[in-house]
């Protein structure tokens, strides 16, 4: 019968390579949260279904909650924390303050991901578009329309800084 | 808050074989692909205590190869990958409709079509239009390696044909050219949702009769279904409304929905009737 056991496995973390401890089951919300000290990561559902604990996983959108940590080794992981670079927020983050985008704020780093996601896939979605890319991230608060003028605002500021 | 992880384990092994070694010594021991449905029963209490082998990281188990005879998608291929693939959208659509309309992005991009099939849910979107393509399973052990038909491989609820110590590998879909396909999901809310009904159809018309026919339910049993019965009512007919008439009546014959939080057996079998009804008669 297997006991209690952790593992050590190393990962790029917002840039930084680190080694970190943990079971090879435990969430990687829990890691994250813990052990490397993100709390940038929200806890919503813990069962996929709201996107709180969204991070981008080898480039890719993924629910940290779902992801055991065995999944993180020689991984690259992008929390919220590291989507600015420094004191410069990025233009998802700029466009959702600047359209009221975010209320609690529980839902808005899982969105602020997702938001990114798609705009690097589709740098030029339709509003079609945004609302199918963040069909997985429930927010309790804004009524979503404000969220989806944040994405749509922000894809005009990376337009218009790409031009 | 995370449950306690006493008594489990998740181990990664290195290739296949170590894979499939590891799966033989511990007859208790399961498989683990993306984790969207293990972590949630994890979370949830509901999982039993034991060895997981991690299959996450096995590239034998991805990718898409074609062949004259058929197209195999490794069991690992994620909704994603799915969507992605041209040669499924072009030949079997109805797979990639039933990857789009399960979970959101961040599921797609973990969630596995082996997974879905291996964790058996009767709500499972991809697996109806699977027995519309008439699927076959490729299931490895150490022993070796065995093709099912998909049709012969859930048993009852939650039951399947997997012997102890053996996986699913691929996915092989027959090539096929003149049908005409369906699909429809209906479920609380467009995107995200557990299914209530989930409808896969294909049709393969000779002048104004059917030469052949196939029709897939999920949600309506204890397993996904085919409808054979409905099948064979039509096969060899023109399709009018006494055609269609004896087709649901057909189905409602073959089907055993149940009441459940996100449904009602009576309202199921509605729906799965009209679905039938629609496909009919889009394909006249
Ligand atoms: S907390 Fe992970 S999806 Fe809700
Ligand atoms: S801002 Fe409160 S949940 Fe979205």
């Amino acid at each position: 019968m297997p006991d209690r056991r952790s593992v050590r496995l190393t990962c790029t973390l917002n840039g930084r390579r680190l080694s970190l401890d943990a079971h090879p089951m435990a969430r990687l919300l829990d890691v994250l949260r813990q052990q490397a000290g993100l709390t940038g990561t929200k806890e919503g559902c813990g069962e996929g279904e709201c996107g709180a604990c969204s991070v981008l996983l080898n480039g890719r959108l993924a629910n940290s909650c779902l992801t055991p940590f065995a999944h993180a080794d020689r991984a690259t992981i992008v929390t919220i924390e590291g989507i600015a670079s420094g004191d410069d927020l990025h233009a998802v983050q700029e466009a959702f303050l600047e359209c009221g985008g975010a209320q609690c704020g529980i839902c808005t780093p899982g969105i602020v991901l997702a938001a990114v996601d798609l705009l690097e896939r589709t740098p030029h979605p339709t509003e079609h578009d945004v609302r199918a890319a963040l069909a997985g991230n429930l927010c309790r608060c804004t009524g979503y329309m404000r969220i989806f003028d944040s994405v749509l605002e922000a894809c005009r500021r990376l337009s218009a800084s790409r031009a | 808050m995370s449950t306690s992880l006493d008594g489990f384990d998740l181990v990664t092994p290195a290739s296949l074989e170590e894979a499939l070694g590891l799966l033989a010594s511990d007859p208790a021991a399961r498989p683990f692909a993306g984790g969207t449905d293990l972590m949630v029963q994890l979370e949830a209490g509901r999982l039993r205590a034991g060895r997981y082998v991690n299959l996450w990281d096995l590239a034998e188990l991805r990718g898409i190869t074609e062949s004259p005879e058929s197209v195999a998608v490794g069991a690992l291929t994620t909704y994603t990958d799915i969507r992605n693939a041209d040669v499924l959208a072009r030949e079997y659509p109805l797979l990639v409709r039933a990857a789009e309309e399960t979970g959101g992005t961040a599921t797609q991009n973990r969630g596995t079509i082996g997974g879905n099939i291996a964790n058996a849910s009767p709500a499972a979107d991809t697996p109806p239009a699977l027995l519309v393509y008439d699927a076959e399973l490729e299931l490895r052990s150490t022993a070796g390696t065995r093709r099912v038909p998909y049709t012969a491989f859930h048993t009852a609820y939650k039951q399947m044909i997997l012997a102890p110590g053996e996986i699913i590998s691929r996915i092989r879909l027959p090539r096929r050219t003149g049908w005409l396909d369906y699909y429809r999901k209906v479920g609380p809310r467009r995107a995200q949702a557990i299914s209530k009904v989930c409808f896969a159809g294909s049709i393969a018309m000779s002048g104004d009769t059917v030469a052949d026919v196939r029709i897939a339910l999920g949600s309506v049993a204890p397993f996904v279904v085919r409808a054979v019965q409905a099948e064979s009512v039509l096969r060899g007919k023109s399709i009018n409304d006494e055609a269609i008439a004896a087709a649901e009546r057909a189905l409602r014959s073959e089907v055993a929905p149940i009441d459940d939080l996100r449904s009602t057996a009576e309202y199921r079998l509605r729906v799965a009737s009209n679905l039938l009804r629609e496909f009919l008669s889009h394909s006249q």
